[in-house]
């Protein structure tokens, strides 16, 4: 029973890091891109961003998982997808500032090509925005993934989930507590656990840029 | 270039009228794009949406009259273009699941969300600027390492975990003092049994008010640390009128974008208490039509909730315009 | 710009900076206002010293100018006269008596009402410092009303103060974003004067003005001093305006007060080795002359050495200097810290090297620019500006903010791609973006930004900066860039302990130099620096100024030197341009532009550049 209840966990985690590394990957390459470029490219990106906006979250992948089915792809992907808008839009913002700076200007005095200022240059002073995107997008992802599978739409049985745990056994909450009490607290540790982690790594990358927590924090912030 | 006499010869379309009608021209564009999708994903995408809405084991017959229900024996466009005028005019279709009129099952519960969004929108604001920017009054004291270490767990809690722990400890096994279930009587809206409304108030303000708390008390600590706040205080201004004349203004934007980004989320936010607390709202409403593939629901539900979006979007962008002087009016 | 100088605020006068009818104050002469005894400031309560025992008067009517250098710890001691420090620093110790009140040891309420009535503060960055949510008007009334000044009274005292700041009515309902720089400066002078107080702090207030805008502003502060009779500390790293403005100078060095005495005795007969090698580093706009720099830099909080903390770059130093820390004496009317005050007052002999210019050979030009016009979205900002750069020679570009110098520069650089005209370098024509132009012509020009702090990629080292230069222009091997690499950094004095370094572990002007190593490494024809000193101390300046002067002459490099400092033409230009609002209004050999130019804006300009008379 107990690794039962405990393998529903690694499912759980493994396709929260799954969405989460679609999201990001794809979000912040869009972002960054977008924003370097700037033009017509740009402008692309920021209609579709703000399209995927339109869908809350949570239902952007409910709306896909209601149409194939409960897969578990389809499920690391629906929330992949609903990650990218935001991703794109801090990292956008981020890129924006940075594409700026001289050093930037330098390297195309030099005729550097694009997709090496990106990946040389740009990308290793956005290892602190791309820190607080996994440290939310993971928590985020465990969040909607397990929310799917309380109201449903969640991995199948036989896979466990804690989600599918609670919504089953509530009805009898009163006889048998341990049955809601138990994934509930297993899914709070988990997510509060990976907020702790993914927070305080954000910080501590924060800190060696040394900058305020605040700034970051507003700059994370879409607008 | 500064104009040193006289009112601003102003030939330029106002900041504020240029803004909204950008901004109303793409929220328009961005909800017919939404539509089109909306449109493509829940009628063409899984193959034969009769057999999906009938199951494999439906009739020959009943799978092609629904097909003519559906329009699905036409083209795409002709499909589209049928949908999509129906949409203007307001023939928004009946429902697949029991076959009346689609605006009959959504407006009550769009009006008890709206009502449920509103509350919890209202009372989470209070809660959350006020803790965030008392946060930063106090900042390094125990009360703002204390609450930020608490906002940060709850702040990753999923929304049900927040509502079954609040059933658990008001309704059932520790205390019984609320119903854990919001079943508001069929004809009435969600205001005639303030009762019912506590435990999915609660919940939501819950998972609002930490995000807010957070972001208010960043933006107010910028403003408490910057140049102009330390210049009022070295003209020898009261510490009260510092704070709300000097440093609370320039808060005032960044925390007008922080709660339009908070009612966006609560849109999210409404399907999972909805289906938890059985409170009859569009949430709840969209995950029965998912279930019993009622697509005209589906489709109405989810296009609510992206004009929702736009309507969020372009009025926090033009309130936080009118709070910021240095954004609002042009050199 | 919206500076409308009201003809009282053009009084004619020659080189002197102090106009007619403003004396400058006798020393002494009147009531002390300003007392400051052993003042401390640490990090935290009992953490590493900022600032350490300084102790300083001020009488009614003088001005005490507060010079240094940046880290020197003078805004530190700016904003402690108000009894202020900044979030994580500490006041620790000593006494600021003003009027015989210690401000440090006085309830904080109190405090309060001082500030801004008795003792006012007029801050470096006004755009900053001036709330952007409000309206000007608000601003002003209410540092009257909360120290009791009456409703009616208050507005004719408004009326005065904006005529005594040169300022328009109309400002009052404004925002600060709708001002100028120069407008904003007034309305924090008018904002600091309107309480009459008996003291008033200035701290860099005309940091970032143009000359002509600076010039008015220090017009203004020195009236308003003048006519209130106030006391008056103005903290500024630049000694020209110093000199200009001050009756008593105080030179900082790392947190310590190292001299203090009366400006003209101290300008022209320092008795610290500091502020003799200050003094020596600051270029002058009469006559040319090698600039000399302070090797090293000065030693940060926390790591300042037991003796005297400018014992490690004094070319005076001895062993006593190394081992003991000097405590201050009297020479003359001067306060000196140093072992040596008494035997080098007077006798460090100023150092006017004539620089020695290799005679042109050729007369070819190498860049040409025809008809240029440069566009910023609609607006023009350059029109029709035509010049020749002649091989081997350095041109100097100057003008004011907005006269589209740096938009010059990049146009020829290749960064600014919007603009019409001919453009030929060597005989060739270039292309409008960097982008379109072949590697060798990118080769060929190299382009130095103004500021170091963002034109280095944080996350690499010098050497990766550096050799990725030459990894972009040439096919080498590695052991051959490496080697490239070390003479480039070499020819800019950074020795290999450099190689494995990150930018933010070097100091400004370490990072312009290996801004200047990335561009010759490739080994150039043209060098375009723009504004390359403006973020750098002047005692990094002139290393940095000299390094280049020397380089161009051995290396055969033409170069196009972009400044708003006239002062610095002299110094390192051959020829000048001179640009005012995109356009070219003045050009020539520098000697004959500087000297006697026919045109009245250049001489304007050189009227207005402050200067240290000696």
């Amino acid at each position: 029973m107990l690794s039962r209840v405990l393998g529903g966990g690694w499912v759980l985690l493994a396709m929260a890091f799954a969405a989460t590394t679609l999201g990001v990957a794809v979000g912040s390459a869009a972002g960054i891109y977008a924003a370097y470029v700037r033009g017509r490219i740009d402008g692309l990106v920021m209609r579709t961003v703000d399209v995927l906006l339109a869908f809350p979250q949570i239902i952007f992948a409910l709306l896909l998982v209601s149409l194939v089915g409960p897969k578990l792809w389809l499920i690391v992907l629906a929330v992949g997808i609903s990650h990218l808008p935001q991703v794109a839009r801090v990292l956008r913002s981020a890129t924006l500032d940075l594409s700026e700076r001289d050093f930037i200007k330098v390297l195309e005095l030099q005729g550097m090509r694009t997709h090496r200022i990106i990946t040389k240059e740009l990308l290793p002073n956005l290892v602190s925005p791309l820190m607080v995107e996994i440290g939310i997008r993971l928590t985020y992802s465990i969040i909607i993934i397990s929310g799917l599978s309380f109201l449903g739409f969640g991995p199948q049985p036989p896979a466990a989930n804690w989600g599918t745990m609670i919504n089953t056994n509530r009805v009898a909450i009163v006889a048998n507590p341990w049955g809601v009490v138990v994934p509930a607290l297993l899914i709070a540790l988990l997510t509060i656990g990976t907020n702790t982690f993914t927070d305080a790594v954000a910080r501590v990358t924060i800190g060696l840029e040394r900058r305020t927590e605040e700034a970051a924090l507003l700059e994370s912030a879409p607008t | 270039m500064v104009v040193v006499t006289g009112r601003l010869t102003a030939k330029r379309p106002h900041p504020i009228a240029q803004l909204l009608w950008r901004r109303a021209a793409l929220g328009v564009a961005t909800l017919l794009v939404v539509a089109t999708i909306v449109f493509l994903a829940t009628e063409v995408l899984p193959g034969n949406a009769a057999y999906a809405i009938l199951g494999h084991t439906a009739s020959r017959a009943r799978v092609i009259a629904l097909e003519h229900q559906l329009h699905l024996n036409r083209g795409i466009f002709d499909q589209y273009w049928i949908w999509l005028t129906g949409l203007l005019s307001g023939r928004l279709g009946d429902s697949l699941a029991n076959g009346m009129p689609v605006w009959g099952q959504v407006e009550p519960r769009l009006v008890n969300s709206a009502f449920l969004v509103l509350v919890s929108g209202a009372i989470g604001t209070v809660l959350g600027v006020g803790l965030g920017a008392l946060a930063a009054l106090r900042k390094d004291s125990f009360f703002d390492h204390a609450s930020s270490v608490v906002f940060l767990g709850v702040a990753a809690l999923p929304t049900f975990v927040v509502a079954i722990a609040l059933i658990i400890l008001l309704s059932t096994l520790v205390f019984h003092l609320l119903p854990a279930v919001s079943m508001i009587s069929p004809g009435t809206y969600a205001w005639s049994q303030p009762r019912l409304m506590v435990l999915p108030v609660t919940t939501l303000v819950l998972i609002i008010v930490p995000y807010m708390q957070r972001m208010t008390r960043a933006a107010m600590v910028e403003a408490l640390e910057s140049d102009y706040v330390e210049m009022a205080r070295l003209k020898g201004l009261s510490e009260r009128r510092v704070v709300l004349v000097h440093a609370l203004p320039n808060a005032v934007g960044p925390t007008i974008q922080v709660i339009g980004l908070v009612f966006l989320y609560l849109a999210g936010g409404i399907v999972v208490v909805e289906t938890v607390f059985d409170f009859p709202g569009i949430g709840q409403g969209l995950v029965n039509a998912v279930a019993d593939r009622d697509l005209p629901v589906i489709q109405i539900i989810v296009l609510i909730l992206a004009a929702f979006y736009v309507v969020i979007n372009i009025l926090t962008d033009v309130i936080a315009l009118l709070a910021t002087p240095r954004r609002r009016i042009a050199r | 710009m919206g500076e409308m100088p009201t003809p009282l605020a053009i009084p004619l006068r020659g080189i002197a900076a102090n106009p007619v009818g403003f004396a400058k104050a006798v020393p002494g002469s009147a009531s002390t206002v300003l007392e400051v005894r052993g003042f401390e400031v640490r990090l935290g309560e009992h953490g590493v010293a900022i600032v350490t025992d300084v102790s300083f008067d001020v009488a009614a009517g003088e001005v005490l100018g507060l010079v240094g250098e940046s880290g020197s710890g003078k805004t530190t001691i700016a904003l402690g006269l108000l009894g202020h420090s900044r979030r994580g620093l500490a006041i620790a110790a000593g006494e600021v008596r003003l009027n015989g009140v210690d401000l440090l040891s006085i309830p904080a309420r109190q405090l309060r009402n001082l500030r801004g009535a008795r003792v006012a503060y007029v801050p470096q960055d006004p755009s900053a410092a001036l709330n952007p949510a409000l309206r000007i008007g608000i601003q002003l009334r209410e540092a009257l009303s909360s120290h009791q000044i009456e409703a009616r009274a208050i507005e004719a005292r408004l009326a005065d103060i904006l005529g005594e700041a040169r300022l328009e009515a109309n400002v009052l309902r404004r925002y600060p974003h709708q001002l100028s720089g120069g407008q904003q400066q007034r309305v924090a002078l008018a904002m600091a004067f309107s309480c009459r107080p008996s003291l008033i702090v200035l701290d860099e207030p005309t940091t970032g003005l143009d000359v002509t805008t600076q010039r008015h502003v220090l017009d203004s502060v020195r009236s308003l001093c003048c006519l209130y009779d106030v006391a008056a500390v103005y903290v500024s790293h630049d000694l020209a305006v110093v000199d200009g403005l001050a009756t008593t100078v105080a030179v900082m060095y790392a947190g310590q007060l190292i001299e203090l005495g009366p400006t003209a005795e101290v300008f022209s007969r320092p008795g610290h080795p500091y502020t003799r090698s200050l003094l020596d580093a600051v270029p002058s706009p009469e006559r040319a002359h090698v600039l000399q720099g302070i090797p090293g830099q000065p030693p940060p909080p926390g790591r300042r050495p037991q003796g005297c903390s400018f014992s490690t770059r004094c070319p005076w130093v001895i062993e006593r200097c190394r081992m003991e820390a000097p405590t201050t004496q009297s020479v003359g009317n001067q306060q000196v810290r140093c072992h040596r005050a008494s035997e080098l007052r007077g006798s460090m002999e100023r150092k006017m090297l004539v620089p020695t210019v290799r005679p042109v050979t050729s007369k070819a030009s190498l860049l040409s620019v025809e008809a240029l016009d440069a566009f910023y979205g609609d607006s023009q900002v350059l029109f029709g500006v035509d010049l020749t750069v002649d091989t081997d020679r350095c041109l100097a570009v100057v003008g004011e903010s907005g006269s589209g110098k740096t938009t010059l520069a990049r146009c020829i650089a290749g960064l600014h791609s919007n603009w019409k005209g001919k453009l030929r370098f060597d005989g060739q024509e270039l292309a409008r973006s960097a982008r379109q132009r072949p590697s060798v012509a990118l080769r060929r020009i190299q382009y130095i930004f103004q500021n170091p702090y963002t034109s280095l990629n944080p996350r690499h080292t010098v050497e990766q900066i550096v050799s990725q230069q030459l990894r972009q222009f040439f096919e080498i091997k590695a052991h051959e860039r490496a080697e490239r690499t070390r003479a480039a950094l070499e020819s800019v004095s950074l020795n290999e302990r450099y190689l494995d370094l990150f930018p933010d572990e070097l100091s400004g002007g370490e990072r312009q130099r290996v801004a200047i190593a990335r561009a010759l490494v490739v080994e150039p024809e043209m060098l375009i620096c723009d504004e390359v000193t403006s973020a750098l101390d002047v005692s990094v300046q002139a290393v940095i100024i000299e390094m280049l002067r020397s380089l161009q002459q051995e290396r055969h490099l033409t170069m196009i030197f972009i400044t708003h400092n006239l002062a610095l033409v002299r110094s390192i230009g051959q020829d000048i341009i001179v640009l005012r609002d995109g356009r070219v209004v003045d050009r020539g050999p520098s000697e004959a532009v500087l000297d006697h130019s026919d045109e009245a804006y250049t001489r304007q300009l050189m009227a207005d550049v402050p200067r240290v008379e000696l």
